[in-house]
């Protein structure tokens, strides 16, 4: 099979054999879930139930009037006990509507199935923004404002992103396997939304099944392609993909509609078909439970808001004492301090990894062998941004491009001296972004 | 030997003659009131006053564009050298130099980690993990000494503790500290107000009591105890009226988690408390 791919990148062991062969299962729901009112990249939202109030399944709970933002759903139905900050899975506390859940939890479409072709655009993206659809893949960016390009740029491609190259996720493919129907008619939908003609289904070579389901699923449609890429780290970040597909480059710091394109997660595919045809609201998604401390790995379909403690305990709970659970992938994903954190839109799999699989060796001193910069997608020099940043010159750090850096990791995961590069690039964007806003 | 000494002193002749020249040449008018301002100034180049440095400083004074009083860290005594550079005739008023305090007197021994750091040592880069940082609190200070490298007079060190500690006999109030930390603890104080309330966790009484033995838990038993009004509680903690405030010490004997500190009672009793 010829297989695209990009320029750098890393190959990090992918131990997705635990799940990929697992259907999506549902589990039991928690006594309560604590649904974030700052789930997306944009505006926060104002609470729009009260403490006491009862609500139901889907029912708006937050909302903003900011264009990039997007609404959040209650995940089930129950009353409101608090709307406090609570404990978020990144950084700090997040302003959260805790609800208790009791009663009827079935979601039912208040409406018959919609044939997109008849809708047009502005009501597809209105659909999908009043459906609070934002990003799957991990960043949660609105998916309304994706659907929404600047008039001056056409968009010709949308590229559906099924490349799930973090190790150890596959809820992704997964959804391709058991729902490539609606990741076509999402795709399709997008298509319409944007005016491209071209449909690409970016898939790594190890998911040779999904790549044959899609196949033949794609087949049937006009202009629609499933492109194997070459399984590498980070295949499946944004403009490594475009590069991969359509052997476009993104210039720095523009987006993908600078080069004609259109990124969407095969879940966020999925989600704009629910959101379009039928209404459904985004309170649910399917994430990876897994890692060698679980005692069931499984990927599961759940509801926004449900508290990471309850999940665990429905696979079994560890089966060895974890020294690390990650939310997200184990390369871009947040390591966690306590596990009342809940689930959120972006959460994309909890990752539990034993003493043996972390690293607790001291950093030192880059040792000049120029690992990284053979690894860095982007072309940048993780070696002298690191080194800078370590410096606090972040004059210079700012020089060498570090605002171009997206975290994928792959320069902390080569380099021999253990620097915590990422962590450093981080520290410096943090800092010239808050120097920006002072000037 | 003798012709190179000759060539040498023609040479050095020539080219002392031609740097002599351009000297008068290319010379650029400076305000001698300039020169002596900068003398005035204490030259840390702090930028504190919002300036580059004490040149910029002495530049835009001698122009106009700010007060003599402009500099906070050469206080009074600079901005009286500077008034008689520029002949002014009005006495300068004393102006009291703040002092920086850090708001939070939780070291590793009254307020645990949550987990391990082994990231790189900066606060800011820690409190851009999980909860805010490795603490238990996710107001306190993280001890990573961000403000001790900002700090341009060597008055901070962090104790044995993980604390951040002002000296203030060393600090100048230009707040460079209070701009980097990245939990907004470092906060400005009259230099004259020996009481402080050294905490900054907003949370809520129990949930303080848990996770750190010198928290504010907003008992309000500091107010009870303060006969001028001077302290209140906000948001779940208490904070001194600075232009209120007597000194006279009552909040802090009241207290009972000990993190209203009285700074009069020197250093042993702080160590007691």
């Amino acid at each position: 099979m010829a297989t695209r791919t990009f320029a750098g990148g890393i190959h990090p062991p992918e131990y997705k054999e635990q799940t990929n062969s697992l259907p999506v299962e549902q589990i039991d729901l928690p006594q309560q879930v604590i649904i974030p009112l700052h789930q997306h990249t944009g505006a926060p939202c104002t609470p729009k139930v009260n403490v006491g109030e009862s609500v139901t399944v889907g029912q708006v709970i937050g909302d903003s009037d900011a264009f990039i933002s997007a609404p959040v759903h209650s995940s089930v139905a129950g009353h409101v006990v608090a709307i406090e900050p609570l404990p978020y899975f990144n950084n700090t506390r997040v302003l959260s509507v805790v609800i208790e859940v009791e009663g009827d939890q079935v979601w039912v479409p208040d409406q018959d199935p919609l044939d997109y072709r008849d809708i047009n655009v502005e009501d597809i993206r209105q659909a999908v923004r009043q459906a609070g659809v934002v990003g799957l893949g991990g960043a949660a960016f609105p998916t309304h404002v994706k659907l929404t390009p600047p008039k001056n740029k056409p968009i010709d491609s949308v590229i559906i992103n099924g490349c799930e190259c973090e190790p150890y996720l596959t809820c992704d493919h997964r959804i391709m396997l058991e729902r490539p129907q609606d990741v076509v008619l999402g795709a399709n939908i997008a298509r319409k939304a944007v005016g491209a003609s071209k449909v690409y289904i970016g898939i790594e070579t190890n998911k040779p099944d999904a790549i044959r389901v899609m196949q033949e699923v794609a087949g049937e449609e006009q202009d629609m392609e499933v492109v194997p890429l070459e399984v590498k780290y980070p295949e499946g970040a944004e403009k490594q993909l475009i590069k991969a597909v359509l052997d476009r480059r993104v210039p720095p710091g523009k987006l993908p509609s600078e080069v004609g394109a259109l990124v969407q997660n095969v879940g966020t595919a999925v989600a704009i078909a629910e959101a379009v045809t039928l209404g459904k609201p985004l309170f649910e998604r399917v994430l990876t439970v897994t890692g060698p401390c679980i005692a069931q790995p499984k990927n599961l379909k759940i509801r926004i808001g449900t508290p990471v403690s309850h999940v665990l305990e429905q696979c079994g709970g560890f089966s060895q004492t974890p020294r690390k659970v990650i939310m997200g992938g184990p390369m871009t994903g947040w390591a966690q301090s306590s596990l009342d954190v809940p689930v959120v839109k972006g959460t994309s799999g909890i990752v539990a990894l034993p003493e043996s699989m972390v690293s607790e060796a001291k950093w030192h001193n880059c040792v000049r062998c120029g690992k990284c910069v053979k690894a860095c997608p982007m072309f940048l020099l993780p070696n002298f941004i690191g080194m800078y940043a370590e410096a606090h010159n972040y004059d210079k750090a700012e020089k060498f491009d570090v605002l171009d850096c997206f975290e994928c990791g792959a320069c902390a995961y080569v380099c021999p001296s253990r620097r915590p590069l990422v962590q450093f690039f981080r520290n410096a964007k943090a800092e010239i972004m808050a120097r920006r806003r002072r000037a | 030997m003798l012709q190179a000494i000759i060539s040498m002193a023609v040479v050095g002749a020539v080219f002392g003659g031609l740097l002599g020249f351009a000297a008068q040449k290319f010379a650029v008018p400076v305000d001698p009131k300039v020169e002596q301002i900068k003398r005035a100034l204490p030259g840390a180049n702090c930028g504190a006053c919002g300036f580059v440095g004490c040149s910029e400083l002495a530049d835009a004074i001698a122009t106009g564009k700010v007060a003599h009083t402009a500099c906070t860290v050469g206080g009074t005594t600079a901005a009286r050298d500077i008034a008689k550079v520029l002949g002014l005739e009005e006495e300068t008023e004393e102006k009291e130099q703040p002092v920086a305090h850090v708001y939070c007197v939780g070291g590793r021994t009254e307020c645990g980690n949550r987990y391990e750091y082994d990231g790189i040592p900066d606060c800011r880069a820690a409190s851009m993990l999980q909860g805010g940082g490795f603490r238990e609190c996710a107001h306190g200070c993280l001890g990573l000494g961000t403000c001790v490298r900002a700090c341009p007079f060597g008055a901070i060190y962090i104790d044995k503790n993980g604390l951040a500690v002002v000296d203030e006999t060393k600090c100048t109030g230009c707040a460079r500290c209070v701009a980097v930390c990245p939990k907004n603890i470092i906060q400005m104080a009259p230099r004259s107000r020996k009481v402080h309330v050294l905490c900054s966790n907003t949370e809520k009484g129990a949930v303080v009591r848990k996770i750190c033995k010198v928290g504010c838990i907003a008992c309000k038993a500091c107010v009870k105890a303060c006969q001028y009004d001077a302290i209140h509680v906000e948001d779940n903690l208490a904070r001194i009226d600075y232009e209120k405030c007597t000194n006279c010490g009552e909040c802090a004997k009241k207290c009972p988690t000990k993190c209203i500190v009285d700074f009069q009672l020197g250093a042993e009793a702080k160590q007691a408390s």
